[in-house]
């Protein structure tokens, strides 16, 4: 089961300390069997609940694998960012890292990049549906676009959270839970709308991942949701490298 | 001068981990840093290597500040952390890789690099295994690898040989002796005989201060405390304590003298004398002219371990009073 770095493309060049945290972490993740349970587990997860219903709706849309999919990223996201800091943190390895000639931030962002890489790779075989209904019936390509996307931009928050999560602790079951916790906070925002007092529904609506991830998923871009979804992210991962940073106060 | 440390102070809350200490490091040099557990070594060590920023204080490594230039002191720096931490899920190879890429070697740099540290290292027949299967002895090797993979200037070692064998714990001392040569080596260590077998120099630290400074038989010289000379007289005397203990006590340089008891004619003394005084010959002498015989002499000088015993354990008391 091991994974020769020589097959991955060289994406950030040779010289890039992101790239070389990027690809350690890919490898690693490979090299365990993490990268093959998440892909397997998504895979069966999402296979069994879309096509069992996919034939009773009789409807040519992926619009339910979109509803499913953001849930078991609620599960499967912390799983995969929960190692990311806490493991070099609780083994010590953190410190070889941090006196090495590089940048706090390179190190989150090569970490970073790795889990939404992984997710990016576990998302490719759901195209297996997509391919199964375009021949079955007339698809509307847009929402499907938009879907993909959106399943992209969530899953990035979600490790960006996740790895924040990862970097307040040295235990990755602490870091799997908090990681949940937020991302499940972020996801249930604009489902509980009717709980919340009339002045605040728009903010508390605006603040929800999964209005934004409806909007994009009907196939509408906008403008605000990217910039919801860039800024959220953006703000994440500083948050864990002042995390990481603490080590300096 | 490799590395440079003034009025080092870190803080951890309130308590002082590092206290105003300051010393120079030569270039070529490998420095001791001894301790006892908390002294403040790693914590040193950690601020040198640009892990974490001193309180107050200033470092300088190969004459630049490190908090003003922190990347390229880091890349000076070849560092083996305390409990040697390692990813135990790469493989030798792999992780050497890693390690050197981070340090920005390029690729023709890299690959002789790689090739002389597991050369170097002894680490050949290992390096297609997972770190997490390998000994400790070979793990400190790959540690030590690690350190060195981008020949750096100064190499800082944390405790390099605990939790090894003895058999091990020579072969790391006789890799750190044989790759000192050409750096500058700090390396900490509770274990005194480490000292002795790598260093040139050496540090004594307790409680955050600096408590010796000096190669060795410097140290032993500076703080050879009152001497030790056991003796065992013969002479026919009924009460050795009125007869004889006097006489001893009257000699210069005499601190004190212990009656061990006799056996027959056989008498005991244990004598110890001030600081940095050796009175053996007037003790034959003085045998000599009282009659008595002298069967057996012997001093005590002070080892680097009663040395160490007592800089570290009188100036915890005086701290804590």
């Amino acid at each position: 089961m091991k994974f020769d770095i020589k097959e991955l493309p060289n994406v950030f060049g040779k010289l890039s300390n992101i790239g070389t945290i990027f690809k350690k972490e890919i490898r690693s993740y490979f090299n365990s069997a993490v990268a093959y349970v998440v892909m397997v587990v998504f895979l069966a997860i999402v296979g069994w609940m879309y096509t069992s219903s996919m034939f009773l709706i009789n409807v040519a849309s992926l619009r339910m694998m979109f509803e499913l999919i953001p849930l078991v990223f609620l599960f499967l996201v912390p799983a995969i960012t929960m190692r990311l800091l806490a493991e070099e943190k609780k083994a010590g390895t953190i410190e070889l890292l941090a006196t090495k000639p590089l940048h706090d931030w390179e190190i989150v962002t090569g970490k970073f990049l790795a889990a939404w890489a992984l997710i990016g790779i576990a998302l490719l075989p759901t195209l297996v549906y997509y391919i199964t209904v375009a021949f079955l019936g007339e698809i509307d390509n847009g929402p499907v676009i938009g879907g993909y996307l959106g399943l992209m931009l969530m899953a990035g928050v979600f490790v960006a959270i996740g790895l924040l999560a990862s970097s307040v602790t040295e235990n990755q079951i602490v870091a799997f839970i908090v990681g949940l916790l937020l991302m499940f906070v972020f996801y249930m925002l604009d489902k509980v709308l009717i709980f919340v007092p009339d002045f605040m529904t728009s903010v508390v609506e605006y603040l929800g991942i999964d209005f934004h991830f409806s909007n994009i998923a009907r196939g509408v871009i906008d403008s605000r949701d990217i910039i919801y979804f860039v800024s959220l992210l953006g703000f994440t991962l500083y948050c864990s490298v002042v995390s990481l940073e603490r080590r300096k106060w | 001068m490799a590395i440079a440390v003034r009025n080092l102070t870190k803080l951890y809350g309130s308590e002082k981990a590092v206290n105003d200490i300051s010393f120079d490091v030569k270039t070529g040099e490998i420095l001791g840093f001894l301790g006892p557990n908390g002294a403040g070594k790693t914590t040193t060590m950690k601020i040198i290597t640009c892990y974490m920023p001193p309180t107050s204080g200033k470092v300088e490594v190969e004459g630049l500040d490190i908090s003003e230039h922190s990347f390229e002191v880091r890349k000076k720096i070849g560092y083996l952390p305390e409990m040697n931490p390692l990813y135990l899920d790469m493989n030798v190879v792999e992780y050497l890789d890693y390690s050197a890429r981070l340090h920005g070697l390029n690729n023709a740099l890299l690959r002789s690099r790689l090739k002389e540290m597991i050369d170097v290292c002894g680490i050949a027949d290992v390096r297609h295994k997972d770190i997490g299967e390998l000994s400790k002895g070979f793990r400190q090797r790959v540690g030590l690898a690690q350190a060195m993979i981008h020949d750096p200037e100064v190499l800082i070692l944390d405790e390099p040989t605990s939790g090894l064998d003895p058999n091990q714990i020579v072969e790391i001392r006789n890799l750190i002796r044989q790759l000192g040569r050409a750096k500058t080596v700090v390396l900490s260590t509770h274990i005194l005989s480490e000292v002795q077998a790598t260093c040139d120099r050496v540090i004594i630290i307790n409680e955050g201060s600096i408590v010796a400074d000096g190669t060795l038989e410097q140290l032993q010289q500076d703080f050879r405390g009152s001497e030790k000379i056991s003796l065992e007289i013969k002479a026919s005397t009924a009460n050795a304590m009125t007869a004889m203990v006097p006489k001893f006590k009257e000699m210069a340089h005499v601190d004190s003298v212990e009656y061990g008891g006799q056996d027959g004619d056989l008498h005991k003394f244990s004598i110890l004398t001030e600081k940095g005084f050796d009175i053996r010959e007037e003790i034959f002498r003085r045998a000599v002219s009282e009659g008595w015989v002298l069967i057996e002499m012997s001093r005590k000088a002070t080892s680097l371990e009663e040395v160490f015993r007592k800089l570290t354990t009188a100036d915890a008391m005086n701290g804590k009073e």
